[in-house]
């Protein structure tokens, strides 16, 4: 990954259900990623759900780690998005 | 900290509303590649262009992996050919389009802009050459495009250079009759064309630029509509001008972003961002539609021009404030067979050629990818495009004419190009000829600056 900062922001959006956090979490740790801070709020019975998780000792790259988190995403039945934390940096804060 | 809504915001501007860079494009000087050999010419020339952006798709394609927005597209920008060809002995500059077709070709990018001349003041021998082998150029390329720049605020109008496109625009057209004329989709002509512009077909590599540099063009229509339809509707226009110069902002910022990303891994500089709302053929990615969302029953309608000019402005204001460094057009496009609202508004009657050059006196780029009957005479283009040069010469802003007079084509039939060209109907032309005016040839002079009106 370079030099980037090493922070990304995972999203899940979608039908509120037992198990998605830990579904997302068990991706993330598998590929020894660290959540630094979770926060959610559910609108009517849908989940919106942000994650802040280190990657700098990530065993897989973003790419590839983003591919699994979708895949946990459609077996869930919801949405998982990474991007870098730079996006939402730059857009917000000058 | 970042706050939910703000992440939630900028998720469903991606997802939603369209939000994406519309282009980066890779600038590069090919001063070095002049050469008395055309073939040693074209073979520094591709030798370069294949060094320098071997990484381009790659990298764009990394950054739009990593931060999770699309890059529509990726480009090449060179040194006007004009330029760099005149050192060769050849009288024909078909060969340099096809080294340029086939660099493109090599590292994967969509077009390679940069076929171009700067006579607004003259021709040197090359500027001719380069301008008449345009037709033949564009017809047997997929990926070349060719601007001219005609006219600048400093030396008035080259009307001969004008009389001359109107055939060249023409004859471009012609050849490519068997794809409706798509050819003159590939052609610009300017007034005061931008050096550091990344927007094709009018996109080159000025000579004032560095060795090599990258320039982002952002898009983001369907952000600043969605965020105008969410407001009140008794809004009024004040606070319209405050929202969208936040939603420009906003988009800029990304494009910064994109952009000196791109630059970093490439090792090359960061150009510009070019703060122009540019649209897609995709329902929702409009700029007519952001001006019927403010209250104009169809785009063309009186009113247009008021709304654009608002709009243009609060866009500036906002990425200007975004990013150091805004360059390029920085305007709102208002491409007709792009943009899904512009062709409604033409098929519907509600937008009229006349209508779109009025709104090109307030907004960049001018009349562009419009479609005019086929039989239109090569004079009858040629004035279309000086009315639209004096239009940027006298109001000391770029301005340019990319239109297509499809062959066999009468108003009221369709013409359809694929991708992000679209399609468009067929719009009428005034039927009184110019042919007399556009004869005369000459120079117009370049307009006095302090008495102004």
């Amino acid at each position: 990954m370079g030099t980037a900062p090493e922070r990304i922001i995972v999203t899940v959006l979608g039908k509120d259900r037992v198990g998605i956090i830990a579904g997302v979490a068990s991706v993330l740790a598998e590929h020894n990623v660290n959540i630094l801070d979770i926060s959610q709020t559910i609108l009517q019975e849908f989940l919106a759900m942000i994650m802040i998780a280190d990657i700098s000792q990530c065993t897989v790259d973003l790419n590839t780690l983003k591919e699994r988190l979708a895949a946990k995403g459609r077996e869930l039945g919801v949405r998982i998005d990474a991007q870098h934390e730079d996006v939402f940096l730059y857009m917000h804060r000058i | 900290m970042l706050t939910i809504q703000e992440i939630l915001e900028t998720i469903k501007m991606i997802q939603e509303e369209n939000l994406d860079i519309r282009t980066i494009t890779l600038g590069i000087s090919l001063r070095d590649c002049t050469d008395p050999d055309p073939q040693r010419c074209c073979r520094k020339i591709y030798d370069k262009i294949t060094r320098l952006a071997a990484r381009l798709v790659q990298v764009g394609e990394e950054i739009e992996q990593e931060y999770g927005i699309p890059i529509v597209n990726k480009r090449i920008a060179v040194t006007p050919i004009a330029l760099v060809a005149e050192g060769s002995e050849v009288e024909d500059y078909l060969l340099f389009a096809q080294t340029l077709e086939k660099a493109a070709q090599a590292v994967g990018v969509d077009f390679i802009g940069g076929f171009s001349a700067l006579v607004h003041k003259g021709f040197t021998r090359g500027d001719r050459l380069l301008i008449e082998s345009i037709p033949e150029a564009l017809a047997r390329t997929e990926r070349v495009c060719a601007s001219v720049n005609v006219a600048t605020t400093k030396t008035g109008i080259n009307m001969d250079a004008v009389a001359i496109m109107g055939h060249i625009v023409k004859e471009t057209a012609a050849l490519t009759a068997d794809r409706q004329g798509i050819g003159a989709a590939r052609l610009v002509v300017f007034a005061n064309a931008p050096e550091d512009n990344p927007f094709m077909a009018g996109a080159f590599h000025g000579i004032g630029e560095p060795e090599c540099a990258v320039n982002v063009g952002i898009s983001g229509p369907g952000v600043v509509k969605r965020a105008i339809e969410n407001m009140p509707p008794d809004a009024d226009l004040g606070e319209l001008a405050e929202k969208i110069k936040k939603m420009a902002f906003k988009i800029t910022r990304m494009g910064e972003l994109v952009g000196r990303e791109a630059a970093r891994r490439l090792g090359v500089s960061f150009g510009v961002v070019d703060i122009s709302l540019a649209p897609t053929p995709a329902v929702g990615d409009s700029v007519a539609e952001i001006l019927e969302a403010m209250g104009i029953e169809r785009c063309g309608a009186p009113g247009t021009t008021a709304a654009l000019a608002l709009l243009n402005d609060a866009v500036k204001k906002g990425g200007a404030m975004a990013s150091s460094y805004v360059g390029g057009l920085s305007g709102a496009f208002i491409p007709v067979s792009e943009d899904a609202g512009m062709v409604r508004a033409a098929a519907e009657g509600a937008l009229s050629l006349e209508k779109l050059e009025a709104m090109t006196s307030v907004c960049s780029v001018g009349l562009d990818m419009i479609v005019i009957p086929g039989d239109t005479p090569a004079a009858t283009v040629a004035a279309i495009i000086a009315d639209e040069m004096a239009i940027g010469v006298i109001n000391n802003k770029t301005t340019g004419v990319r239109i297509i007079p499809a062959p066999g084509k009468k108003p009221g039939d369709w013409v359809e190009f694929g991708g992000l060209l679209g399609r468009a109907p067929v719009m009428p032309v005034s039927r009184f000829s110019p042919a007399a005016f556009i004869a005369r040839g000459g120079r117009i002079p370049a307009p006095i600056q302090s008495l102004g009106n």
